[in-house]
């Protein structure tokens, strides 16, 4: 089976709805065991390890975030906050249907508000895509933000 | 002009040994004066001289409200200036960090000085021939801080021209910094990339107090590192499993009371303190292969152990840093108004010892430190909500007297149990101390703080 450009894009949209609407379960299903959700700290980061991103998590991680969303005694998420993304036109950068591996980079604007307050982030997407048994399934993402050097309040959902 | 300035009286009257009066938290004359007196008579910390390793590399940031440059200059000495021109008031410096050559250049009109300061020129200046210019503020360069210290790499200062020196305002406490930095087996720290910039819309004190309150975590820290727990159990690995990194970091927020009874705090004159004097969280990370080993040949395997055996949990260096020594973590809560307050998570790497340390490190201050981090979630809106609480006329004093005492000697070193709220206490009575040192005329200064 091959994928066309507009299977990747559309994939990429799909996810960015899964987040707004808070469909986490559905959301965790996307991602490949092994897969890490980056979200550099500095412009141009290229080492996650060493030095310190805002994110850089595994499966395990990810889901005690969207778990700890929904707990009863998550104090920082009464009232619950809400997000918004929007995309342009993704990037197909690499497409391999051989290999079943691709590559796009979108630019979205996200925004998130809680209360009275709400911020909103330019943010740089890159996912890494694999083709798994006819599903496409995220190998890794990577978020930078573009002002990712800033001080920030609290970001409590997934840009 | 409100009610506190010049008033030494009125702002010791703040802290009644119990409880201390919301003024201190939410008062924009209090912030002010806090920052006049407070800041200025204190050591405060800058930085760490590896974020400025070469001859005029420099690095911008705050003591207080007061902007500053960290600086080393030509003879290889880190000196501390304001960041201002003597001209018309230009900063002098934007970036955060940068190398500026052998002098900074003022980009208005050119007035340039060496990295210590000094004048060094000015284009035209015959324009200032006959006009007394030497008698001016501004013919004398960039001013520097009061003093200025280089502790085993983390550098302080002090704003005052006068005022307590660094041995005495620190004494006993620095065995905190000491083992942070003897836990490299080159006795040397260097700072691993930049900090985390958080910004927390309360007043600073609250996180200097949180620092030390060790009742907190597993009632707000539930929603994560309980969660953390339970996702782990339902996970149900064969017995022995060894814990994940993350769950090694997470996991003991959910430690009982007693944990936290037994760990101790001590405090130290001065406004400093420490959790974890018997066990904290990070006592049962496993074991890095190499370490060890490493430690060892520096040290001696005894005084290895000795160093490694020590597994403080916060140390508070009063005014506005803690310090973890286990994991060489340092967070400066910088104070921008009475309700406004940026933290900087800064981590190190031990010279000389495996990456896999700074690599645990550098997942503990993101996975708790950062804004998008769900534990910072979680105290951050406690702090937001005490701030917003306090408006709240009728009861206007905060409570801190768990296992309070009658004459409680702040002047000396104790150990108590884990959960006294004696460190916040030690805190305010520094507090006032360095907040009256220089207030007001002489005669009403207080007693202790003239001594
Ligand atoms: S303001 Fe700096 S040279 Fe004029
Ligand atoms: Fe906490």
């Amino acid at each position: 089976m091959s994928l066309t450009r507009d299977d990747l894009i559309d994939f990429i949209y799909d996810e960015a709805r899964m987040l707004d609407e808070g469909r986490y379960d559905e959301w965790l299903a996307l991602w490949q065991k092994d897969g890490h959700y980056w979200m550099p700290l500095d412009y141009k980061q290229t080492d996650p390890i060493q030095v310190t991103s805002l994110m850089y998590e595994d499966i395990f991680m990810l889901k005690l975030r969207v778990e700890r969303l929904n707990g009863a005694r998550t104090f920082s998420q009464k009232p619950k906050s809400r997000c918004h993304h929007v995309l342009s036109r993704p990037y197909v950068d690499e497409m391999d249907n051989e290999a079943g591996r691709y590559v796009t980079t979108t630019f979205m604007h996200y925004v998130e508000t809680r209360l009275d307050d709400q911020f909103l982030l330019a943010l740089t997407a890159r996912h890494e895509l694999a083709l798994v048994d006819g599903k496409i399934m995220i190998a890794n993402k990577r978020v930078d933000i573009l002002n990712c050097d800033a001080a920030f309040g609290n970001i409590q959902l997934l840009p | 002009m409100g009610c506190y300035t010049d008033n030494p009286d009125a702002i010791a009257a703040l802290v009644r040994g119990r409880e201390v009066h919301r003024d201190v938290y939410i008062d924009p004359e209090i912030y002010r004066l806090e920052m006049k007196h407070l800041f200025a008579n204190s050591w405060v910390f800058v930085g760490h001289d590896s974020q400025t390793p070469n001859k005029g590399d420099y690095f911008t940031t705050q003591i207080g409200d007061q902007p500053v440059i960290q600086v080393r200059h030509s003879d290889g000495e880190i000196h501390v200036l304001y960041n201002r021109c003597p001209h018309k008031g230009t900063k002098i410096a934007i970036d955060r960090t940068g190398n500026t050559g052998k002098f900074f250049r003022c980009p208005y009109h050119a007035w340039s000085f060496k990295t210590d300061g000094c004048l060094l020129a000015i284009p035209l200046k015959k324009g200032y021939e006959n006009t007394g210019f030497e008698q001016a503020e501004g013919s004398k360069g960039m001013r520097a801080v009061g003093a200025v210290k280089n502790y085993r790499g983390f550098i302080f200062a002090r704003l005052a021209e006068e005022g307590i020196s660094f041995e005495d305002y620190f004494g006993g406490s620095l065995s905190s910094l000491d083992n942070m930095v003897d836990r490299s087996p080159a006795g040397r720290l260097e700072v691993a990339g930049p900090p985390l910039r958080y910004m927390h819309k309360c007043n600073w004190k609250m996180l200097v107090e949180n620092q030390t309150d060790t009742c907190h975590p597993m009632v707000a820290h539930e929603s994560s590192a309980g969660t953390a727990v339970k996702l782990w159990e339902e996970l149900d690995m064969p017995e022995g499993t060894p814990l994940p990194p993350a769950m090694e970091i997470i996991a003991p927020f959910m430690s009982a009371y007693e944990f936290f009874e037994k760990m101790g705090i001590r405090t130290w004159p001065n406004g400093h303190g420490h959790t974890g004097v018997h066990h904290s969280i990070h006592s049962n990370y496993s074991a890095i292969p190499g370490y060890f080993e490493a430690m060892s040949e520096a040290y001696g395997e005894e005084r290895a152990k000795a160093i490694l055996g020590e597994n403080r949990h916060n140390t508070v260096y009063f005014p506005n840093i803690m310090i973890k020594g286990p994991i060489q973590q340092l967070r400066v809560f910088i104070p921008l108004a009475a309700d406004k307050t940026l933290v900087e998570s800064y981590i190190y790497r031990l010279v000389d010892a495996p990456d896999e340390l700074t690599a645990r490190t550098a997942m503990y201050n993101r996975m708790i430190n950062a804004p998008t981090s769900i534990v910072g979630h979680d105290d951050l809106e406690m702090y937001e909500r005490a701030q917003e609480g306090l408006a709240c006329d009728g009861l206007e004093w905060v409570n801190v007297q768990r296992l309070y005492e009658e004459d409680e000697d702040f002047d000396t070193e104790t150990v108590e149990n884990g959960t006294t709220e004696r460190q916040m206490r030690n805190q305010f009575h520094a507090w006032v101390k360095f907040m009256t040192a220089d207030m007001g005329p002489k005669e009403t200064r207080s007693k202790e703080a003239a001594e």
